[in-house]
């Protein structure tokens, strides 16, 4: 009899053991539990936004569109912007995005070909949405993908003490006022040097925002009908530019690896006079250096330009995915963020521009720059060629790997262009 | 003895259908408890391998809907691409210096740790000092060491205020110092991990054998080799060949230090295969790079296998 039992009971443990993995193999597929017994929809959104805002004030959002819309929950997926990044790779591939997608210009084009994201002209059609009041809408083939819903600038900026101890008395609006403040600052000593240039090739966004910036302050574009342009004397004269600069040593050293937050964190300890930068990092460098006297301006064009200067940005898009079986629900999600007041409350939070040309921004207790820097916003134009462009971060990669050829000396710049041209022809059909 | 002789055998025609019952049931048993495992290993290995598998031999994979038997035409493109000759030359640098380097220091430190010339309190001491890379995450020290190796960082500014530089070095922005570089924080970073093992292996070598070593007469170098290192063989073994799969896997910290860079000078097959798949969305060449890797670290583990049953 004892046997017997131990037998069952190692039967039985056995069975148990092969249930778990009949459940285990079960997780794998089947439908989230996205409709309640109530009709009540639940919506997936994945960005990176609520992680960069204050504690908490995202959600506070979502519920303001939670109880405008009791038949619809949201169910945030926050991640760091790299995470969100490959998830979303991975999510469009396998056709499993979620519904409400926080996307970046950099990535509509291959998410749109690949059919992961909607036609929002379509949703906006069905919805009877006015999009008049959209400051931009990025497009593919006539058709929108993404409405950027906050606008961050990138404008120059100053560490004034650096100026002023260097004898410069205006800050810099063109390139060779540039290259005189960047060489008196380095000349003031102490591994100082007057700008930073980061190349690193494993998040290439220096090329859009610290090079092609250069080009578009001046007008000028890395594009002709859509196909690229690199060897034009345009954008020749930017690379040439970058080059005597760093012949004349006022680079801060390490550009080749550098990443964006080593240069924010050069300039918040006075070891680069001048940086090219977010808006978004005003708030960043103050906490970090309260001391530290800084200004911001547009990026310095070409002697004698006068015409509207192009300024980088980069957006917080948004998007629905197509696999999404609530894109109406997913829709008036995004109606609700691009509503005016909404909007406003997002972009100030955010120290952002509104997506919606209607919202105002509330400057009153934010510092003064932001309000100067809207100005900059609506002086110039927001400009960034790369948004829309395929395999977008690919293209800068492989035009950082070319100007960092040059830079070393083992490039010309002729040379260096036209590869990239080449290879860049290749991706831009 | 007696109740052996009481408890009669039962009759073995009626018992005939429990026992094919009971034969059965045995044999599903082992089965039944190895099924999580089994399906966790299909679900998350298999299934993921074969699709890979079947990713290198097509084309236009996962970012369009029809794709297209391609044969062995990605491995061709990723064989010839020079950017990829050039990552897996590096990859066979740093993970040779790297587990050279690992089993010397770690030998060097463990032997240290074990000799009877340091005093307790010594070598608890050392034993958390040495022990202290190996508690860091990767990101804390790729970041810390990038911190350490910025041109204006504490690394130039010691060796300047020594005299052994004259100029700060651009460690990780030159291209002929960056792999060098991030195999030496590779070394550093995974050392200890080598030192633990040996000297648990130091500490299972019976003190005897060095007595009658003595007794015969041998000096402390001809025990360490004719003694200690073939005691210690097997661990060596081990090691080694799995210092060189975790080294060949390292991603992250290449990544977060030089993110390939300079020039592609520290592209590392990993780096290589990622850049593929995330940045130029080519999953079918990716997937060729990664089948190519895990052959190769199939040769390693057919090694590290062999040795183990030898053992």
């Amino acid at each position: 009899m004892a046997i017997r039992k131990a037998s069952r009971t190692r039967l039985i443990g056995a069975l148990t053991a092969a249930t778990v993995a009949l459940a285990l193999g079960a997780c794998g597929g089947g439908d989230s539990d996205d409709v309640a017994s109530d009709g009540t929809v639940t919506l997936e959104f994945a960005q990176w936004w609520a992680p960069e805002l204050p504690d908490g004030s995202f959600d506070k959002i979502i519920n303001e569109f939670q109880t405008a819309n009791p038949t619809i929950k949201v169910k945030l997926l926050s991640g760091p912007y790299a995470s969100t990044k490959q998830q979303l790779v991975t999510g469009a591939a396998s056709k499993t995005l979620p519904d409400v997608v926080g996307l970046d210009g950099a990535w509509v084009n291959d998410f749109a070909k690949q059919g992961a994201i909607a036609d929002l002209t379509e949703l906006m059609g069905d919805a009877g949405y006015d999009a008049s009041q959209l400051a931009s809408q990025i497009q593919l083939e006539g058709k929108t993908y993404m409405i950027p819903v906050v606008n961050f600038v990138y404008p120059l900026f100053v560490n004034q003490d650096l100026l002023t101890k260097a004898g410069v008395t205006k800050v810099p609006s063109t390139r060779t006022e540039f290259a005189d403040a960047a060489k008196k600052i380095t000349a003031t000593g102490g591994n100082v040097k007057g700008w930073a240039l980061p190349l690193d090739t494993a998040v290439p966004n220096g090329i859009q925002n610290d090079v092609m910036s250069w080009l578009w302050a001046s007008g000028g574009s890395m594009l002709a009908d859509g196909k690229p342009a690199l060897t034009t004397p345009q954008v020749k004269s930017v690379v040439e530019y970058v080059k005597s600069l760093n012949d004349a040593g006022v680079i801060a050293e390490g550009s080749l690896t550098m990443k964006e937050q080593d240069k924010v964190e050069k300039f918040t300890t006075g070891q680069v006079g001048m940086m090219i930068d977010s808006l978004a990092h005003i708030n960043l460098v103050k906490e970090n250096a309260p001391d530290l006297k800084f200004a911001i301006a547009p990026v310095p064009a070409e002697d004698g330009f006068t015409g509207k200067r192009g300024i980088p940005y980069a957006s917080w898009g948004i998007g629905v995915a197509n696999s999404s079986k609530h894109k109406a629900e997913a829709f008036k999600l995004v109606q609700f963020l691009m509503d005016a007041k909404a909007n406003a409350e997002l972009a100030t939070l955010a120290n952002g521009f509104p997506g919606n040309k209607t919202a105002k921004p509330d400057f009153s207790k934010s510092d003064p720059m932001f309000e100067e820097a809207f100005k900059i916003y609506q002086e110039g134009f927001p400009a960034n060629e790369f948004v829309g462009l395929p395999k977008s971060e690919d293209l800068m990669r492989s035009f950082d790997e070319q100007l960092q050829l040059v830079l070393t000396g083992k490039s010309s710049v002729d040379d260096a262009l036209s590869k990239s041209q080449d290879s860049w022809s290749s991706v831009i059909e | 003895m007696t109740s052996l002789t009481v408890e009669k055998p039962p009759p073995a025609e009626p018992e005939a259908p429990t026992r094919t019952k009971n034969t059965l049931a045995k044999r599903l048993v082992p089965w039944g408890y190895l099924s999580p495992t089994v399906v966790l290993i299909v679900l998350l290995m298999v299934v993921p391998i074969v699709m890979v598998i079947s990713y290198s031999f097509r084309d236009n994979v996962i970012v369009q809907e029809n794709s297209v038997f391609a044969g062995f035409a990605n491995y061709t493109e990723v064989l010839t691409d020079p950017d990829f000759l050039a990552a897996l030359k590096n990859t066979f640098i740093f993970i040779t210096v790297s587990m050279v380097a690992h089993l010397l220091l770690g030998l060097g430190f463990a032997m240290m740790l074990n000799s009877g010339m340091l005093g307790g309190v010594t070598k608890a001491i050392f034993r958390v000092v040495y022990v202290l890379p190996w508690l860091f995450t990767i990101a804390v020290i790729a970041v810390i060491w990038r911190l350490l190796l910025d041109p204006s960082g504490v690394v130039n500014y010691v060796l300047q205020t020594l005299g052994v530089i004259s100029d700060g070095v651009n460690w990780l922005g030159d291209p002929g110092s960056a792999l060098w570089v991030v195999t030496f924080v590779n070394i550093w970073s995974g050392y200890p991990f080598f030192m633990i093992s040996l000297l648990a292996g130091l500490q299972g070598i019976p003190g005897e054998l060095y007595e009658a070593a003595s007794v015969d007469g041998a000096n402390p170098w001809q025990k360490f080799w004719n003694v200690t290192i073939p005691q210690l063989r097997p661990v060596i073994i081990s090691m080694a060949v799995l210092d060189l799969i975790w080294t060949s896997q390292q991603f992250a910290l290449i990544w977060m230090m030089t993110g390939g860079g300079p020039l592609n000078s520290t592209e590392m097959l990993s780096t290589f295969t990622y850049k593929l798949a995330f940045s130029e969305y080519e999953f079918a060449t990716a997937s060729a790079s990664a089948v190519i890797v895990l052959l190769l670290t199939m040769i390693l583990a057919f090694f590290y296998v062999r040795q183990q049953r030898e053992r």
